[in-house]
């Protein structure tokens, strides 16, 4: 069997030990309520946190909007799962195409901006999307959409986040991937190559969009209600802000900076004033003394352990 | 026939013309020098060449058919690469991922076989791998193949270049100043390979150089730049002997 493939297998099965285990500790009510909700939070932070690093640390192009398509993903789900009564399959899937499809048209005029530019526009589109919500009362308008189920548990959240993981993993590491990967290194030289940069830039964007489409959807049913108020600029802020605390580029990073920041976050819900100062301090810190981000753009794997073991002798940069 | 015609080509940025009637016929196979003082616009023509930017006059044909309008990536599917003066590689990835970044376009599989890791998604990548290490190989790299590029030797980091430029696999290379900073004996080496990568991959090659033993050496025909336009053309022992070359390059006699 291709090495590949074990570890792809290798790695499967890691995450659904790890399902098993986290699924059996909260069927037993040993992780308290409180926990509970807090790893469902995880594990949609972390289909945010990775999507916004396919657009953002892979690519190159420095979105931070990220939250207006949650937003769709959030609302389009909930008009399939309240208005239509499908189920929420259904309604996960929309959510994320319909971020996909906005991503897509947003994508194709404002990836011709870069740097400041491209953060000023994404920027701004997030807001258009969240204000325009705010206006649509049959999706409840200001007072938000109430009345939606409870369907996201820990099993939708976790297998997604899994899916998702997985998706993006094989992408990067594809020659698909690797065009992206150029677009960031160099632009210029990536066209050189024969790269169709603006394809590869909005394709990842699309993507991106889809995946916090997804993610949208598991959030919104799992509060009972999506609130306008929930897709501020600040919610686009904290998943950018895990992405670059965990390393731009690095996967295994951004899990990492989820895992991080919304423990911190669950340990100082009490003290929300100290809660900001914290998270402000350790980004300063980190800028200091690491601005790389904390994996900078490596990715931890499997291999690693075999190269420690003494196997297989190859880096492990761009992971597998 | 030719593979590549340029006819009255000519950039204006502003009030600067940058390049002016410049015409050339290059047949398959063909060695040709491009040379000139600084600022004479050779590494604009390449940039026209290869549709960085769009001519304000003049017409480019590559194998018989027009380049214009075509943008730089699809110039390069059509069969001409370059590298640049100023060493563009990707400069975080390891040296493989340079090479194979350039198989790029000849990949078939899709998004789909990519993600599922399924179809041609195994064959092609390891078709690809082996490909670039060949590559390496032929360029005395394939030792440094997990070395990030940014920590290569100069020498070593514009010899990547040149393999990555034809890992896309070109009729047409376009070489802008490879010799650059390179010492007499890298120089040497350069001369030797660039004469044997035309006979093995088959190539015609289009060279800006500044290192006259580099460009007398291994260029057949030289074209000769000042000011935009062409002021000499010929085989290396005329354009040496040309009085209005020397001009250009040393500045006129005073009596």
């Amino acid at each position: 069997m291709r090495i590949q493939t074990k570890t792809d297998l290798a790695s499967l099965a890691c995450g659904l030990t790890l399902y098993a285990l986290l699924e059996g500790l909260i069927l037993a009510d040993i992780i308290p309520p409180y926990w509970q909700l807090n790893v469902i939070r995880v594990c949609i932070y972390i289909i945010l946190a990775t999507s916004l690093n396919l657009i953002n640390g892979i690519t190159g192009q420095f979105s931070i909007g990220h939250a207006g398509f949650m937003a769709i993903g959030a609302y389009m789900s909930a008009i399939m799962t309240v208005k239509l009564g499908l189920p929420f399959l259904v309604a996960i899937l929309t959510g994320g195409l319909a971020a996909a499809l906005l991503g897509f048209l947003i994508g194709l005029p404002t990836l011709r901006l870069s740097g400041d530019y491209l953060a000023i526009a994404t920027l701004g589109l997030g807001e258009i999307i969240r204000i325009t919500i705010l206006n649509i009362s049959y999706v409840g308008g200001a007072s938000g959409f109430m009345g939606i189920p409870k369907y996201t548990n820990f099993t939708w959240a976790f297998l997604l986040m899994l899916f998702t993981l997985f998706f993006i993993k094989n992408f990067v590491n594809s020659t698909h991937g690797r065009a992206c990967i150029a677009i960031r290194e160099n632009e210029i030289a990536a066209e050189a190559m024969g790269v169709n940069t603006t394809k590869y830039k909005v394709l990842a964007f699309t993507i991106g969009a889809a995946f916090a489409g997804v993610a949208g959807a598991l959030f919104s049913h799992n509060f009972y209600m999506a609130h306008p108020t929930s897709f501020t600029f600040m919610q686009s802020f904290d998943i950018l802000t895990m992405v670059v605390l965990g390393g731009l580029g690095s996967m295994t990073g951004s899990i990492v900076g989820v895992i991080a920041l919304t423990g911190i976050s669950a340990y100082m819900a009490d003290y929300p004033e100290i809660r900001m100062i914290i998270y402000a301090l350790l980004l300063i810190v980190l800028m200091l003394f690491r601005p790389q981000g904390l994996f900078g753009s490596k990715e931890i794997s499997l291999r690693i352990f075999s190269r420690l073991t003494g196997g297989e002798r190859r880096g492990a940069a761009q992971g597998n | 026939m030719a593979l590549l015609k340029v006819t009255k080509l000519s950039k204006i940025f502003g009030g600067l013309k940058a390049v002016s009637d410049f015409n050339t016929i290059i047949a398959p196979g063909e060695l040709i020098g491009l040379i000139g003082p600084n600022g004479a616009g050779k590494t604009t023509v390449f940039n026209l060449l290869t549709g960085v930017y769009a001519p304000t006059e003049g017409r480019i044909e590559f194998d018989g058919a027009g380049l214009a309008g075509l943008k730089p990536y699809q110039i390069t599917q059509r069969g001409i690469a370059r590298t640049f003066q100023n060493i563009r590689l990707f400069s975080e990835l390891s040296v493989l991922d340079n090479v194979k970044i350039a198989y790029h376009f000849h990949v078939r599989y899709g998004l789909a076989e990519a993600v599922l890791r399924i179809g041609r998604y195994f064959r092609e990548e390891d078709e690809i791998e082996q490909k670039a290490l060949t590559l390496l190989d032929i360029f005395q790299l394939a030792h440094r193949r997990d070395e990030i590029a940014r920590n290569l030797p100069y020498g070593e980091q514009r010899r990547l270049e040149i393999a990555r430029a034809l890992a896309a696999q070109p009729r047409l290379l376009l070489l802008d100043e490879p010799a650059a900073g390179m010492n007499p004996q890298e120089t040497q080496q350069l001369m030797s390979m660039i004469r044997w990568i035309r006979q093995e991959f088959n190539l015609t090659i289009l060279l800006i150089e500044h290192d006259m033993s580099l460009v007398m050496g291994v260029c057949e025909r030289i074209y000769v730049l000042d000011y935009g336009s062409v002021i000499a053309q010929g085989t290396p022992a005329q354009i040496r002997s040309n009085p209005r070359v020397v001009e250009a390059y040393l500045g006129e006699e005073v009596h």
